[in-house]
């Protein structure tokens, strides 16, 4: 079991979000104290009585200047369990992409819902996003639980309703967990309430102190993209040739069969050089240093795999993206995509579908993907790529779009259909209400 | 020892990523170079940029912007690693664009805040396209929505709504000609994870981070030390204290700490203990104004 756990949290505006992440930060005493008095003097020069917790999160002026959180901002917190980096992502509408952002490295979501508004419409868009990036666990905050008297049928109902859209997502039930809280107030977030004696589940803290958590892949087939090829060629080192990388999935043992890929030369791993000297065994989440057998021809870019279960080679696959970018995605366009440590160009041959989280449906052969959008797509890459799905690798399932002409980052990308539930064609009836719906604009 | 195994399993997989950061850079990139001022963060940017590439030699040069309000101490240090790995560096002294008239001295005798121009001057001469800061999130608020590759302008500047998404681990670093992308591989690093670290791995740092007897005076609250950047006034009176610093910077605005941490487990004690961020204790150019890191970010400071 990892002992650092990567969370992302999201919500809706107002749902008190910051205060919540500014309640962990301050209970765990991450707040030091000439942070905490720069939020006291903020807070009196605004009138407020008690300090504003939400000013220890909200960072850059404009938001502080809007009230709104506009970026993804990491937060740092221990506890004598594990160390915990929070991705806290925007609740606005127009910033859903920093949730594809956030949870992309997330092993756990924290989604937030008004107690008084219960599951609205960003709320399961969030929890289609976290499900589609394949974050494990999902925990929903039902928070200002004071505000509606710390009653328990209210909260139930916003817990069942939130866990049947989340198994509906693919979620089973174990994976996802409900709790009241009052961020404002700090019940159920590190200390349990006294006023939610109905409650017997376990505080926020005490569920991301303990849920169990697991590298990404790491049951998956070996795969390793490589980033540089290490040759000192100095006296004490005249031979040297070895492959640097992270490991992406699984777990390589010296005396290993590997392929390289795409060129499909088979050889074997004959020494395995750590930031801790040589060792026999090495796993997911490693960077290392790869030696092997062959003097083969092996650059950048290549992907070292278990040769008894390698990725698909293919310059033509089928994906998800996550539409970052202002100008919107039509079929034909030309970009970047760069997968593993490889960037290629490749043409977006196809839009299949949009989907609206909405109502988990599609809609087939949309005129072009918008900001906010996800939707299928069908790629052809210039040179072919070793690819996994993403539902079976986070990492080489995963890839980026770039824009050719000024480089900025276009989409995040899934190979495949990681969704699978989304991909259903929408009910004819509700077409006009789901058109409606489907643009998050602007 | 459960809480041993925490603390290792984290750091192993910040320095698992650090060390991929550094690849990633070495890969894509033409003239990358690593900020290095001998202080404890650059100081182990460089001890994991060693462990990137080895056994080969780092693939990078460094570069130290210096204000001449140095710490003899951390000079002496810098230069002895820099011969012990047979690295390339680069010094850009401010003092230089001050005499030729490029900058001005402030009247506060602060040169922090000049250390942008002959960074950026020299990013430009030497062309460097990817340049690595010991930043961390943890640092200050601004800080904590910084991404791991960021994107500047022809000017060095950081503009927030040009920041590009940063998805899974793959690092987006492309840039038009003149621009650069800054590096920072310790961002998901916090004060107490760089000195368990520095236990783990016995890294040497500079004497003045751990307690000395030093002459030093009182000035907003900051114990200075006495040195050519003008201090003490004659209303400021100089005593000798037992001291250590928590960062090194220029040491007009960079101030000690009472304490008598003298080694590496007492600093941890310390750190762990705390009361006051690493920059509030002892930066005097961060207190400004609540937006003063926002600010000098798209001045093009780091």
């Amino acid at each position: 079991m990892s002992q650092l756990l990567r969370l992302a949290t999201a919500g809706s505006v107002d749902d008190g979000k910051s205060t919540l992440v500014g309640r962990l930060l301050y209970d765990t005493k991450s707040v030091l104290a000439d942070t905490l008095d720069a939020v006291h003097r903020a807070s009196a020069d605004r009138g407020l009585s008690t300090p504003d917790l939400s000013l220890l999160v909200d960072g850059l002026r404009s938001e502080r200047e809007q009230g709104i959180t506009i970026d993804v901002a990491y937060r740092y917190f221990a506890t004598p369990k594990r160390s915990f980096v929070l991705a806290d992502t925007p609740g606005h509408v127009q910033y859903t992409r920093n949730t594809v952002t956030g949870a992309s490295t997330a092993q756990l979501g924290v989604l937030l819902v008004d107690a008084r508004n219960g599951v609205v419409e960003q709320t399961r868009r969030h929890a289609a996003v976290l499900a589609l990036l394949g974050v494990p666990q999902l925990v929903l905050a039902v928070n200002k639980i004071d505000l509606v008297g710390y009653d328990e049928p209210t909260y139930r109902r916003i817990a069942k309703e939130f866990t049947a859209h989340a198994t509906e997502l693919g979620y089973p039930e174990s994976n996802v967990v409900t709790i009241p809280v009052s961020a404002l107030v700090g019940d159920n977030v590190v200390d349990r309430s006294e006023q939610t004696p109905w409650y017997d589940g376990p505080t926020l803290l005490e569920h991301l102190e303990n849920v169990p958590v697991h590298a990404d892949a790491e049951d998956a087939p070996f795969r390793f993209p490589v980033q540089y090829v290490i040759r000192p060629r100095t006296a004490e080192f005249p031979d040297y040739r070895g492959y640097a990388g992270q490991i992406a999935a699984g777990q390589i043992s010296v005396g290993d069969e590997v392929l390289v890929l795409p060129s499909g030369i088979a050889t074997t791993v004959t020494g395995i050089d750590s930031p801790h000297g040589p060792k026999q065994q090495a796993e997911s989440g490693e960077s290392v240093t790869l030696l092997l057998a062959n003097d083969v021809d092996i650059s950048r870019g290549d992907l070292i795999a278990a040769a008894a279960a390698p990725p698909r080679v293919s310059d033509e696959f089928d994906a998800t993206l996550c539409w970052l970018g202002d100008k919107p995605l039509r079929a034909g366009a030309r970009v970047l995509v760069k997968h593993g440590a490889r960037t290629v160009q490749a043409l977006v041959t196809e839009l299949r579908s949009r989907f609206d989280e909405q109502t988990l449906s599609s809609v087939d052969e949309p005129e072009s993907l918008s900001l906010n959008d996800i939707g299928r797509v069908v790629l052809r890459s210039a040179e072919p790529l070793p690819i996994d799905d993403y539902a079976d690798s986070r990492r080489t399932g995963a890839f980026l779009v770039i824009d050719p002409a000024d480089g900025g980052t276009l989409a995040g990308g899934l190979v495949g259909a990681p969704l699978s539930q989304l991909d259903q064609p929408e009910i004819a009836e509700a077409e006009p209400a789901a058109q409606d719906l489907v643009s998050p604009g602007p | 020892m459960a809480e041993t195994l925490a603390v290792t399993d984290n750091l192993d997989a910040l320095e698992s990523e650090a060390i991929h950061i550094f690849r990633e850079v070495a890969g894509e990139f033409d003239r990358p170079v690593i900020l290095f001022s001998g202080g404890k963060d650059s100081t182990l940017l460089l001890h994991l940029a060693l462990k990137a590439f080895w056994p080969a030699p780092v693939p990078f040069a460094l570069l130290h912007v210096d204000t001449g309000h140095n710490f003899p101490e951390v000079i002496e240090f810098r230069d002895k690693v820099v011969a012990e790995h047979g690295l390339r560096l680069e010094v850009a002294h401010v003092q230089e664009w001050i005499d030729d008239g490029r900058l001005q001295e402030r009247p506060d005798g602060t040169r922090n805040p000049l250390q942008t121009v002959p960074l950026l001057d020299s990013i430009t001469a030497h062309k460097f396209d990817a340049v690595f800061g010991g930043g961390r999130r943890d640092e200050e608020r601004a800080r904590a929505k910084e991404r791991i590759f960021s994107l500047r302008n022809a000017f060095g500047q950081w503009e927030p709504r040009r920041q590009r998404p940063e998805l899974w681990n793959l690092y987006n670093g492309r840039h038009r000609p003149g621009e650069h992308v800054r590096v920072f591989p310790l961002s998901n690093w916090t004060e107490l994870d760089v000195w368990h670290y520095i236990e783990r791995e016995n890294i040497e740092l500079p004497q003045i981070y751990y307690a000395h007897q030093r002459e030093v005076y009182l000035r907003d609250g900051m114990w200075l030390a006495e040195g050519p950047w003008g201090g003490p006034r004659d209303d400021e009176k100089l005593i000798s204290k037992t001291v250590r610093y928590r960062t090194v910077g220029d040491g007009s605005c960079t101030g000690a700490v009472e304490s008598t941490a003298a080694t590496i487990a007492d600093v941890i004690a310390e750190v762990a203990a705390s009361r006051l961020t690493e920059r509030g204790a002892t930066r005097a150019d961060d207190r400004m104004s609540e937006a003063a890191m926002e600010d000098r970010k798209r001045e093009g400071y780091f």
